[in-house]
């Protein structure tokens, strides 16, 4: 099998590589458009900021290569924001894969932003979350969330309920580090790995 | 909902965990990666590597062994210690640590914190503070490894590291640390209250009762410690269904 996480700016790239190495996985990391295509499987990680990751994934043609793709793409973190329509982070037009807006966590709740640390998750849908227990706690650091809707698959809370992992047809997104997750984490990587 | 966390802090030396461990169920106690791994397996929510060598020469060795802890461990860690530029920070969290801590550095060159979060971003920009309440009452800020006293207030430095792009503080009492007498509750509670960032206290936490009461009374987000958990006086998954049964929320 083939795997390729999509280079670009905003990628925590070390993290990810390892986690698969852990499951046994090698993986390509490129921003070569043909590479990307021919990939059985695509990670999208990304932590950083959503208007100049868009920027870079535009000026590469990145953004419409992703859009187009057809195999199993599984966005992490910033990006699984930028498989969204539109970030309220600097006012960002997205890919646009999941109708989900991302909003910024209201900071007049007395909760500290970004949410830092391990919440649990529930209303967990395979196949992404098969396996892995209602109410399984993984690691999260984010300032934006997207809300829920028709593609939510999973729901956490902070200050409200947000989708903190989104399906729709071949794309996969989750809001949490799953390669920082400990073994709820490495489920996830591994139901996404044998979709 | 979010949970309280608890960080073993390891020191190490030359690449190696030093204060001494007390594991019988490790091959090598003084390896980092090791001990580091077990602590994760046994429910640690994050850990804590602070180099205590941290010379130029020593840099690669760290390099080298946060890509060891990286490809090893599946929880988030801090890497601090000598810290003082960009470059350092680039070449740590490329080789997979998810946040670093500055320290001196970032007292003598505020910039650095501002550099370091707009690079990086602020949630990977842990701010340590060593601090002392002195005979006045006031907490002041202790800089080299709480060798070298400055003037400057603890709670006013945190502030100004916090606007300057700080994304967490880690917060270590002199007058506690070492004591197991708990850690500092009101200087912990001035920070963990009034700033917008998590806070980690350290220094102090002796029994589980100690770790209860700096997230009930003094709202910290986190709770750091070493040895107790190095000598096994306190085991992590008896610490955290003690304080679930106190009402504390952790992963459990």
């Amino acid at each position: 099998m083939k795997l390729v996480i999509i280079k670009y700016n905003a990628g925590n790239i070390q993290s990810v590589l390892f986690a698969l190495e852990r499951l046994g996985i090698d993986a390509l990391v490129t921003d070569d458009h043909e590479e990307i295509k021919q990939a059985d499987k695509v990670l999208f990680p990304g932590v950083g900021e959503a208007s100049s990751a868009m920027k870079y994934l535009q000026n590469f043609h990145l953004d419409w290569l992703i859009k187009e793709l057809k195999q199993p793409v599984l966005g992490i973190c910033l990006g699984m924001q930028l498989l969204c329509s539109h970030s309220e982070e600097n006012d960002t037009k997205c890919i646009g894969i999941f109708e989900e807006p991302i909003k910024r966590f209201d900071d007049t709740q007395g909760l500290k932003i970004p949410q830092i640390g391990w919440n649990n998750i529930y209303n967990l849908q395979p196949p992404l979350f098969k396996n892995v227990k209602e109410n399984s706690y993984v690691y999260l650091v984010h300032s934006y969330y997207a809300s829920l809707g028709e593609h939510t698959i999973a729901t956490a809370d902070y200050i409200e309920p947000f989708s903190v992992a989104l399906h729709k047809n071949n794309f996969y997104g989750v809001q949490f580090h799953p390669e920082k997750s400990a073994e709820a984490g490495s489920i996830v990587l591994k139901n996404f790995i044998e979709l | 909902m979010l949970t309280k966390r608890i960080i073993p802090c390891l020191d190490i030396k030359d690449g190696r965990t030093v204060k001494g461990v007390n594991f019988e169920s490790l091959r090598d106690a003084g390896d980092p990666v090791e001990l580091g791994a077990l602590y994760a397996k046994e429910g640690a929510d994050e850990l804590v590597f602070l180099d205590i060598t941290a010379t130029n020469e020593k840099r690669k060795t760290l390099s080298e062994l946060v890509k060891r802890i990286a490809g090893h461990i599946n929880i988030p860690f801090t890497v601090g210690g000598g810290i003082s530029s960009v470059q350092d920070v680039s070449v740590l969290l490329n080789n997979g640590a998810d946040k670093i801590s500055v320290n001196t550095a970032a007292f003598k060159t505020p910039e650095l914190i501002d550099s370091l979060a707009k690079e990086f971003g602020r949630q990977c920009v842990v701010l340590a503070i060593d601090t002392r309440m002195e005979d006045d009452g006031e907490w002041y800020v202790y800089l080299n490894g709480g060798r070298v006293k400055t003037e400057t207030k603890c709670f006013d430095w945190a502030k100004r590291a916090v606007d300057l792009g700080a994304g967490e503080i880690l917060l270590t009492s002199m007058n506690h640390d070492g004591t197991k007498k708990g850690f500092a509750l009101d200087i912990t509670k001035k920070l963990a209250t009034e700033l917008p960032v998590p806070v980690i206290a350290s220094g102090g936490g002796g029994t589980m009762e100690h770790f209860a009461d700096v997230y009930n009374d003094a709202n910290a987000d986190a709770a750091l410690a070493a040895s107790i958990f190095h000598f096994k006086e306190i085991a992590i998954p008896d610490l955290k269904r003690y304080l679930q049964s106190r009402g504390i929320v952790v992963r459990l």
